[in-house]
């Protein structure tokens, strides 16, 4: 028989701001990697035009224009030299265990932010907008803190129980948000903000509370007591390093979420709602029921984010331990493109960030320019179109034209 | 006027739409473009009304070549275009939706309305539109927008009036008063470009006809050529507009619905008091203009959308209260009328989308894991057993051609045990070989043994595959007749006249 021709058709075109979103949440990787490139060189623009010496060798460039020039290029050597050595491998040191703990220092960092981060990843890839990692690392450590304190339990279980404390505070924070937009419609940005500020209040009331977690010889600061050594997250690596057993509780973590969104029938209908939820309806799925589970789900990773920051330190805990985590962890989950590998990679990065500030600022470089870098990273993914024209990327259209002429092209040959 | 479009080629990416394209409207002609969805037809028309630039070949009008940069141009030009999707404000008058974009003024800048009313009436008496301009958009029937349409094109001077599928929201009664304005139109001398895949009005109304396949110009047949001419160049192979079938073996009546009542989301009772049964082994199809109901009766059987009032039966199993999961695991299989919105996941896989209402059993899952050997078997059984075309069972739905993913569509709802198939535009913009294949899949589940239920705006399908046919207007069943039934008489049924 010969082959039967089909006519091509043109997909339809989506509506911008669609496409963009899209476009966005799949995080394709070398559009990331550029991203991240072009946010280290403006860093480096930072770096440069604000450091004396670099401005005083160009006030004189005409004197010693290769001075001038080598200032610039010392300066970025030294910043981000700083900040390879504070988080990578520090090649001034001594010996090896001087010279890799950086990096260790690296990995305890990125724990957190690569639980935290799963947990807004796998929202958004059922489609919602979730921003309240903040609010359930928070009722979290409200309950790992309660348990690690108040509760005295023999060691390892402790700190299950504290852990499972953890989880389960944070999921229910998590499910409240999923109830409240599947009945109501309610929309979860605007949810989810809200529920971040009263999580914060909460912890810090909780704190306050001589009779709920406030330190037993308590004065007017709201902090807790010591956690009980037994609900503790050991070190890892030995008393030489800092670093303990939460990156086991975030290696587990990257396990799951592959597991629960690569493999599992539960993955597969959050995606397909997260695709097309009117499809998924129609295939029999409930729609709004996906919304609470995938919530509760994510809320759990953000409470395992909370256990390894309320059972590592040694000392009373106050609301700063929650340290930024949870709102970067939503830029984690962009710059992973919400899979697992991507969520890992991305906390490296931020993890690397946090590790290497100190160094970079006795580098004489102001630290501030991560927090630049950080942005500008999540700015040019946001806005793919920048990159796109930066370097002259093509857009993604023709490719499913072509791939679509190639589809064709098969079916002939075959 | 005398139009010409010279070699005319637009390319997106690797895809060719239109591949050196040209032809000529002379003044007064009624020019048909024939083609399949996504021959190119589209294509070329937003390149004559400046919405796309060519690549190559120019527009000629009165031997003078023009370039338009958008619509405003054209428009100057005199070609006026009426989208298949009209461009009308419903809360606006017609008057009001006429002149806007080039409103009369009087002193100060005030809309001078009077004039523009007796411009609709001047335009609407010249040619019997029966138009009055101070009706609102919103309270005007489809046929009459339409003409509303026209008017706008004709207030603006247009000598070229380019239709874009004009008939496919209009019952077969306004598409004949379609046919007569747009002779009207062209005695006056009025050329019109008319865009259709309907071969019946290609018949009707054509001074000539230019067939395109594949962005290409493949074909200019004269007037008088056969349906099944016209219809395997359209292809480009020999089709048989005609599906095959035996008499039905009439079974026990497997769905039964009684009096439903459905409302949609605005709480208008859409469907209203709607009683049918289908047997097995029949098809039942649902014939109507778009809007009467169809698509929230469809939704409901499904169990998509709260009933009012009134039960549905399946193989005796009352199902009126059921969620889609149940509904769907109770034997009954559903092809949405809008395959991208409700029928695929654009971006999972033809594999993944194939499974999409399976992920709670086997054969595709294994416990809460994904059987991911026994999915990808399944896909590959199915693209053969279906003649999807794609290069594999990884490729993104969202990359086929609108057939093949109806192919996917109707592989996964036929491959479950079914006891009923409920079809909502089975073959919407899909093309003609595989509305055939479709066709015969249909009728291959009817002769299975299965209660099909068809529901289609489109007359000549519902001929093609019915056994019985119930007619819908208003969300009401104006009643339900045997499949030889005439056109003619279906045509006044789906205008709401009772047999």
């Amino acid at each position: 028989m010969t082959p039967k021709k089909i006519p091509s058709e043109i997909p339809a075109v989506d509506s911008k701001a669609n496409s963009v979103l899209r476009e966005i949440m799949s995080g394709d990787p070398v559009r990331i990697g550029l991203s991240i490139l072009l946010g280290f060189f403006i860093g480096a623009v930072f770096m440069v035009v604000f450091n004396e010496d670099v401005v005083k060798s160009w006030s004189n460039f005409g004197a010693d224009p290769s001075y001038a020039l080598s200032t610039v290029w010392w300066t970025i050597q030294d910043g981000y030299g700083a900040l390879f050595s504070g988080s990578v491998f520090n090649l001034g040191a001594d010996n090896f265990i001087d010279g890799i703990r950086p990096l260790t220092e690296t990995l305890r960092f990125a724990a957190p932010l690569i639980m935290a981060g799963l947990g807004v990843a796998l929202t958004f890839r059922v489609g919602l907008f979730n921003i309240g990692a903040t609010g359930q690392i928070m009722v979290g450590l409200a309950g790992a803190t309660f348990v690690s304190t108040r509760l005295h339990m023999p060691a390892i279980i402790h700190m299950l129980v504290a852990v499972l404390a953890a989880v389960l505070c944070a999921m229910v924070w998590g499910i409240i948000v999923g109830i409240l937009k599947a009945r109501t419609g309610a929309h979860e940005v605007i949810v989810t903000i809200m529920m971040n500020y009263v999580a914060t209040s909460l912890f810090t009331f909780f704190l306050r509370n001589p009779g709920m977690l406030l330190e037993a010889s308590g004065g007017g600061t709201p902090k807790s007591d010591h956690p009980d050594g037994t609900a503790k997250l050991g070190a890892l690596l030995g008393p030489d390093f800092n670093l303990h057993y939460g990156l086991i509780l975030a290696v587990l973590a990257v396990f799951i979420y592959w597991w629960l969104m690569e493999r599992s029938t539960f993955g597969y209908r959050f995606r397909m709602v997260g695709h097309n939820a009117t499809a998924a309806r129609a295939a029999g799925i409930k729609v709004e029921n996906t919304f609470i589970w995938a919530l509760a789900i994510s809320a759990a990773f953000a409470g395992l984010a909370a256990a390894n920051q309320g059972l590592s330190l040694d000392g009373g805990l106050t609301t700063s331990i929650e340290a930024g985590i949870g709102f970067d962890a939503i830029t984690v989950a962009l710059l992973g493109g919400s899979r697992a590998g991507g969520v890992v990679m991305a906390g490296l990065l931020f993890g690397a960030f946090k590790a290497g500030s100190s160094s970079m600022q006795f580098a004489g470089v102001s630290p501030e320019v991560l927090g630049v870098v950080k942005a500008l990273i999540v700015l040019f993914i946001a806005a793919p179109p920048i990159i796109r024209a930066l370097y002259r990327l093509p857009v993604p259209g023709p490719k499913i034209y072509e791939a679509a002429k190639k589809a064709k092209e098969a079916k002939v040959i075959k | 006027m005398k139009l010409e479009l010279r070699n005319i080629t637009k390319r997106f990416g690797a895809l060719v739409a239109n591949d050196q394209i040209s032809l000529t409207l002379a003044p007064g002609e009624i020019h048909s473009l024939l083609g399949e969805n996504g021959a190119g037809k589209s294509t070329l028309m937003n390149v004559l009304y400046g919405l796309l630039q060519p690549d190559e070949g120019e527009i000629l009008i009165d031997d003078k070549p023009v370039s338009f940069s958008g619509p405003g141009d054209a428009m100057a030009a005199g070609i006026g275009m009426v989208h298949q999707h009209f461009m009308l404000i419903p809360v606006f008058t017609v008057a009001e939706n006429v002149v806007l974009g080039h409103e009369p003024t009087g002193v100060l800048g005030t809309l001078d309305l009077p004039a523009a009313r007796k411009l609709v009436k001047e335009i609407s008496d010249r040619f019997g539109f029966d138009i009055d301009p101070d009706a609102k958009i919103q309270d005007l029937p489809v046929g009459a927008q339409q003409r509303v349409e026209i008017i706008k094109s004709l207030a603006r001077n247009a000598k070229i009036l380019v239709l874009d599928e004009p008939t496919a929201v209009l019952t077969p009664q306004e598409t004949d008063e379609l046919m007569q304005i747009m002779r009207d139109l062209a005695k006056s001398g009025t050329s019109i470009i008319f865009i259709t895949h309907k071969l019946r009005e290609v018949q009707q109304v054509s001074d000539r006809i230019t067939v395109i396949r594949l962005g290409k110009v493949v074909a200019s047949p004269s007037p008088k050529a056969s349906a099944s001419e016209l219809a395997s160049l359209m292809v480009g192979r020999e089709v048989d507009l005609n599906v095959k079938r035996k008499a039905p073996k009439l079974g026990a009546e497997t769905l039964v619905i009684e009096n439903l009542t459905v409302l949609d989301d605005r709480s208008h009772q859409m469907v209203d008091g709607v009683s049918f049964s289908v047997h097995d082994g029949e098809v039942l199809a649902i014939a109507g203009v778009q809007g009467n109901g169809q698509t929230e009766l469809a939704e409901a059987i499904l169990g998509l959308r709260k009933i009012h009032s009134g039960t549905i039966h399946v193989a005796g199993r009352d199902l009126t209260k059921s969620t889609v999961r149940e509904v769907l695991e109770a034997g009954l299989g559903y092809i949405p009328e809008d395959r991208k919105k409700d029928g695929l996941v654009g971006d999972f896989t033809i594999a993944e989308n194939l499974m999409l209402d399976g992920s709670y059993s086997a054969p595709f899952a294994k416990g809460v894991q994904i059987d991911f050997e026994a999915r990808d078997r399944i896909a590959n059984e199915l693209i053969q057993e279906f003649d999807i075309r794609t290069p594999s069972a990884e490729t993104l739905a969202k990359q086929l051609s609108g057939g093949n993913q109806q192919k996917v569509v109707v592989a996964r709802e036929l491959s479950r045990e079914l006891k009923v198939l409920v079809a909502s535009q089975p073959t919407r913009g899909v093309d003609v070989g595989s509305i055939e294949f479709i066709h015969e899949q249909i009728i291959a589940a009817r002769d299975s043994g299965k209660s099909v239920l068809i529901i289609s705006t489109e007359l000549d399908e519902v001929l093609a595959l019915a056994d019985r046919i119930a007619v819908m207007y208003r969300g009401r069943i104006v009643g339900i007749v045997d499949a030889k039934t005439t056109r003619e008489k279906l045509g006044k049924m789906m205008a709401g006249i009772a047999a």
